[in-house]
């Protein structure tokens, strides 16, 4: 498929970062591996935070959907690794003066970046972005639509690495709205790839894609069986705008039956860890207790977002020599 | 190419005409702009050009029942001129053109805009199809007769919903009146919601919104409900499922009348070919899985699909630039409907004069048209094609404004020679080959 080999280069190099699909597990360990040595850099109160990996080095975040959170941590992950950083917002302005995405991409391109972190509502849309932009430049799906989201996977799997350190015995449990979730779309293909034992999603049926099976995983509409000695809960956050209507009757009953409290956690293993994207609804996703409780792990996620950005920022764009860069530029 | 009525014979050709069930080696003379004879050439008459069609297949003119022009209204997708040459290239001689122009085809004022149009590109036939409802706004019905009066094939509201139930009710009575027939592409909007591609496998995998099969079949049911409650004629066009088949077929069992046609792409791609966020198969109705696709192709080989379309959507480069959701439906296709029909004969769906008969004399009868086949003394349309050529498609080559097609690169067998619209010839090979 295109965009398979899309974010790989000829010899295998990461390019790209769109999708978690098509990447191997040696691939994966590798983003794994740089992200903890990053995450080090933070620790001990060290004065400097900063390493001159990407010095020189321009990188726009491309935000087409709002995301004060998402591109914060990019924002950061760029500055340490001391590039110089561009934020543009482009949630409607720019569309809204009949700018077609390729003009915006013509645009920012003259602007000489040398990365492009892309955020944008429709499916599909990163990848549209790196097959027509300049050869010069990467790009970071930092969320595209209801796709993929695989930077959020793979800090995800860097949490569940330092807590469990081997992926192989593990049974995960994904719960919440699968349907419109780009971050379990990602989560699913990174856990199968890194080869852990079971992947579960929990969902009622009006949040579960069509034959959620072919994604690679067992599904569950009670969420007491389907966390039954579990290792790992990912619990999903629940749009708003999605809480009542056609899909759910309402957060009340969204929490009784797919809420995550003490009670329901004592079916996992008891060393279970309970991980949640941010920001959490409480009283909706899980009660307070379990979000501060002793198996969250939920503030852990957010400081390794920023090292497996500054892993794959770094890993894409150290993949093409300095001298092959200026001569496409020019 | 000949603006002149000279007289022709076309000789040594392979005469397929399945409204007559001819499949014969047979001559064919014109004269006047109309079929002279068929076989023996009649004393006393000398052609004044000669086609050699040795090892060709001579049939009538195709006759396309949905191609979107684009003008009035979209020029830098498509003109009239450009896509009636598209036409001619590809053996079509008649195409019934959609009313979401703009202005919509809602007036007679604006049918004679197109027919005028027409006429002075002179490449093909374009017929109208009149809009069901004022500017399509599904609300208010248009005026109906005045749109038979000048000439209307019948109408319909081109994919646009209507607003309700009720009103669907009033314009099949009101069409009926008349004995006007409705074409409708069966939609449930609301079932269908943001949907882009088949709700499957890959709209899962991908995250792409789901257009499910029963946004189609609930609406088939609804319409096939309302047919029978009003007696009124519906076409069903471009059909994608295979339950909707199943229901269609049902019905027509029970004595409604009803009639089907299918694009002709639906009979090759599935939701897979948009597996990689291909907005070239970004399509409306989408490409469903393998197996409605082999419904679909039973369908046309046993007649409950009784003709099929191009559905031609030509756009400028732009319209497909986009991210998949956000990019423009539909295919420039008028230069692979015969192709691609024939690709089903060479996959053993059907047969020739079966196929040729689903671009001519099926799309006729639908319509009401007197085209479509080849009677002594009938308008001389005609599509002559060589069997046998292979030819891979370029899409920069096409004649067509729109070079969206996702058949760019394919390998086709069966190429277009000559196209004679009304006894002219308006599209020639040899004499192409010879001028290079």
């Amino acid at each position: 498929m295109m965009y398979r080999d899309h974010q790989l280069t000829e010899d295998g190099k990461l390019k790209h970062f769109l999708s978690i699909e098509g990447l191997n597990k040696t691939l994966l360990t590798e983003i794994l591996d740089l992200a903890e040595s990053f995450t080090s850099l933070a620790d001990h109160g060290r004065a400097v935070k900063k390493v001159p990996l990407l010095r020189g080095k321009t990188i726009t975040n491309l935000f087409f959907e709002n995301s004060t959170r998402t591109r914060t941590t990019f924002e950061l992950a760029a500055k340490r690794l001391s590039a110089d950083v561009l934020n543009l917002n482009i949630s409607t302005s720019a569309t809204s003066k009949g700018e077609s995405l390729l003009d915006t991409l013509r645009n920012l391109e003259a602007m000489h970046c040398d990365m492009f972190v892309v955020r944008h509502a429709s499916s599909g849309a990163a990848h549209f972005i790196a097959n027509h932009c300049a050869p010069h430049i990467s790009v970071i799906n930092a969320g595209d639509g209801s796709h993929s989201h695989p930077t959020q996977a793979m800090l995800d799997m860097l949490t569940i690495r330092q807590h469990k350190s081997d992926f192989t015995p593990l049974r995960v449990a994904i719960v919440g709205d699968i349907l419109h979730s780009r971050v379990a779309r990602s989560q699913i293909l990174a856990l199968n790839t890194l080869g852990v034992t079971e992947v579960r999603v929990i969902a009622p049926r009006t949040l579960l894609p069509y034959d959620a099976r072919s994604l690679g995983v067992h599904v569950f509409t009670d969420l007491h069986e389907g966390i039954e000695d579990v290792d790992v809960i990912i619990m999903l956050r629940l749009q708003k705008e999605r809480m009542t209507g056609a899909l759910l009757p309402s957060e009340h009953e969204y929490f009784n039956l797919y809420g995550l409290t003490e009670d329901k956690l004592h079916l996992a293993k008891p060393d279970v860890i309970v991980m949640h994207p941010g920001p959490i609804n409480r009283g909706v996703e899980m009660d307070s207790a379990v979000a501060d409780g002793k198996h969250s792990v939920i503030l852990e996620q957010v400081s390794n977002g920023i090292a497996i950005r500054m892993a794959v920022m770094s890993i894409c764009l150290g993949s093409r020599p300095e001298h092959q860069r200026r001569e496409e530029t020019a | 190419m000949s603006s002149t009525n000279q007289s022709i014979s076309i000789i040594n050709g392979r005469l397929i005409d399945p409204a007559n069930q001819i499949d014969d080696m047979l001559d064919l003379h014109i004269s006047q702009g109309h079929i002279l004879a068929i076989g023996e050439k009649p004393s006393g008459f000398e052609a004044e050009k000669l086609i050699d069609a040795t090892g060709r297949i001579i049939c009538p003119g195709l006759i396309d029942l949905s191609a979107r022009l684009r003008e009035p209204g979209f020029e830098p997708k498509g003109t009239i001129a450009s896509e009636t040459r598209a036409a001619a290239y590809s053996g079509i001689t008649t195409l019934v053109t959609l009313p979401d122009t703009n202005p919509v085809i809602d007036t007679p004022a604006v049918m004679e805009l197109i027919r005028r149009r027409a006429k002075q590109s002179a490449h093909a036939r374009v017929l109208c199809l009149g809009a069901l409802t004022k500017n399509l706004n599904g609300k208010e019905l248009s005026e109906m007769a005045a749109l038979q009066n000048a000439g209307c094939v019948a109408v319909t509201n081109a994919g646009k919903p209507l607003g309700n139930t009720l009103i669907e009710r009033r314009a099949l009575e009101y069409a009926s009146t008349f004995g006007i027939k409705v074409f409708i592409k069966p939609e449930d909007r609301h079932l269908r919601n943001d949907g882009c591609v088949h709700e499957g496998i890959i709209s899962s995998r991908l995250g792409l919104p789901g257009y499910p099969e029963a946004a189609e079949t609930v609406a088939v049911a609804r319409d096939i409900a309302l047919a029978e409650a009003t007696g009124a004629h519906i076409h069903f066009q471009c059909i994608s499922t295979a339950k909707s088949v199943n229901k269609i077929n049902r019905a027509c069992h029970d004595g409604i009348n009803l009639t089907v046609d299918v694009a002709a792409h639906q009979l090759h791609l599935t939701e897979m070919d948009a597996d990689d966020f291909n907005t070239l198969c970004h399509v409306d109705p989408p490409f469903r899985t393998l197996r409605d696709r082999e419904a679909l192709r039973q369908a046309v080989a046993t007649g409950s699909i009784q003709a099929i379309c191009s559905d031609h959507q030509p756009h400028e480069p732009d319209a497909k630039d986009h991210p998949f959701p956000d990019s423009e439906t539909g295919i420039s296709a008028l230069e692979t409907l015969l192709p691609l029909t024939l690709k089903l004969v060479d996959e053993k769906v059907l047969d020739l004069p079966t196929a040729i008969a689903r671009l001519t004399i099926g799309p006729a009868t639908i319509a009401n048209l007197p085209f479509g086949r080849l009677d002594q003394g009938r308008t001389a349309d005609v599509c002559i094609f060589d069997p046998d050529s292979h030819w891979q498609l370029n899409a920069n080559e096409m004649i067509s404004h729109g070079r969206n097609t996702p058949f760019a690169n394919w390998e086709f067998r069966g190429k277009v020679t000559q196209t004679l619209f009304e006894g002219r010839i308006t599209y020639d090979l040899d004499t192409q080959h010879e001028r290079q």
